[in-house]
């Protein structure tokens, strides 16, 4: 073999057992590496407990309730298998709304409510203006059946 | 008569032919990216859920894009270079490199003032972030382990090890946001179609094209220097017409 064709093996060689390396340890680290647990997750006891961490799914449509003070809001985080309530005092994004990814990072406490510190909005990879995403709903709204299937859809991407 | 294939391998015959391309690329950066900015602020229709503030993505997404394609382009050079161990392949990959910082910079300042209105957050260490910032420290590791070397031939090796190794990221930004539950979306433009209104693609498309042409236009200008000053003492760059 030449020295430049050596040379290519063992670079070649080299990545592919670095990536194999890489990749094993991010598998390992899955749970560390995603952002946070889904609500299935959390009931089944995989989030930490006694300690912060972040729930994301979508807000349940007709969960949204607010207090009398105007800053205390209460909702349920879904990811159409199984839903955790969160109550959470502060501002929210402009984008939370019903039906749309949300993340909320705290803690779980007594009361069986997660007490959020932090709530962001997760939106969609998708782009159209206001005429098109009204043409959608209508043509969802005239199908109920669609409208179940468009509604796991997100949840599903996001896995 | 047979092509000689490697003519433009050579830095003294490289450096004339990099100099009258400048322009075909220079040029029409400007004007891909004067359309791409008309295209997407004033023909792409506003976004049905984040308004006006969804036009960073014609920065965002292009710079993005070319921080990883560059990140691979310059790794391949620097491969080039040390397998071979031709020179131009090395010096290119150290004219790549600061293009490249400054495409993963743009990704994240602009995914910082998109990720505040939207989300509600300048920064989230999810999967997708964090590894483009990885990203951007390794293209400043590239430059600075290159620059702390003074023999340029033992920086190019010891700087072609670490873009190489480096490498292994840029699959893991890509996939990151399939593989693992991140706050950033999913990806627009798919190997299977593109999940966006004609006309926002549009604008998208040209502005990446433009940064392209930018991206090849400020390498080739830049690899010029690099030759200039590392064949300083070449009798063919003193008897050139800008240096006597």
């Amino acid at each position: 073999m030449k020295p430049r064709q050596k040379r290519l093996m063992y670079i070649l060689v080299g990545v592919a057992g670095l990536a194999i390396a890489v990749g094993l340890v991010l598998f390992a680290l899955k749970n560390n590496v995603s952002l946070y647990f889904t609500p299935t997750q959390v009931m089944n006891k995989e989030a930490p407990q006694g300690r912060s961490f972040r729930i994301g799914g979508l807000v349940e449509v007709g969960s949204v309730q607010r207090q009398a003070d105007g800053l205390t809001v209460h909702f349920n985080i879904t990811d159409m298998v199984k839903t955790m309530p969160v109550v959470y005092k502060g501002i929210l994004p402009d984008l939370f709304k019903e039906g749309k990814g949300v993340v909320a990072q705290g803690k779980m406490e007594a009361d069986g409510l997660m007490h959020a510190e932090e709530v962001l909005a997760k939106h969609d990879e998708n782009y159209m203006p206001p005429e098109a995403a009204d043409a959608i709903k209508r043509a969802q709204e005239a199908s109920a059946a669609t409208e179940a299937v468009d509604a796991i859809k997100p949840a599903a991407k996001t896995k | 008569m047979a092509i000689n294939w490697f003519k433009y391998s050579a830095p003294s015959t490289f450096y004339g032919l990099a100099g009258k391309l400048v322009p075909f690329f220079a040029i029409p950066a400007a004007v891909l990216f004067a359309i791409g900015m008309y295209i997407g602020f004033f023909v792409a229709p506003v976004d049905a859920v984040q308004g006006e503030a969804y036009r960073i993505i014609f920065i965002h997404v292009p710079a993005s894009i070319l921080s990883m394609f560059l990140y691979l382009i310059m790794a391949g050079y620097a491969a080039l270079g040390l397998i071979f161990n031709t020179r131009l392949s090395s010096m290119m990959a150290t004219a790549l490199a600061p293009t490249g910082a400054l495409f993963a910079f743009i990704s994240l300042w602009t995914g910082a003032l998109w990720g505040k209105p939207m989300w509600g957050a300048w920064w989230v260490w999810d999967a997708r972030l964090t590894s483009e910032l990885i990203l951007l420290f390794l293209y400043f590791g590239f430059i600075a382990l290159h620059a702390s070397i003074d023999d340029p031939r033992r920086a190019d090796r010891a700087a072609a090890l670490l873009a190489i190794v480096g490498s292994v990221n840029v699959p893991i930004i890509y996939f990151s946001v399939k593989w693992w539950n991140t706050l950033h979306q999913g990806s627009t433009i798919k190997f299977t179609g593109t999940s966006m209104h004609i006309a926002m693609q549009q604008a998208m498309f040209v502005t990446l094209l433009a940064c392209w042409m930018y991206a090849v236009a400020v390498a080739l200008v830049r690899v010029r220097s690099i030759i200039l000053d590392r064949e300083r003492t070449t009798q063919w760059v003193s008897e050139l017409k800008e240096i006597a």
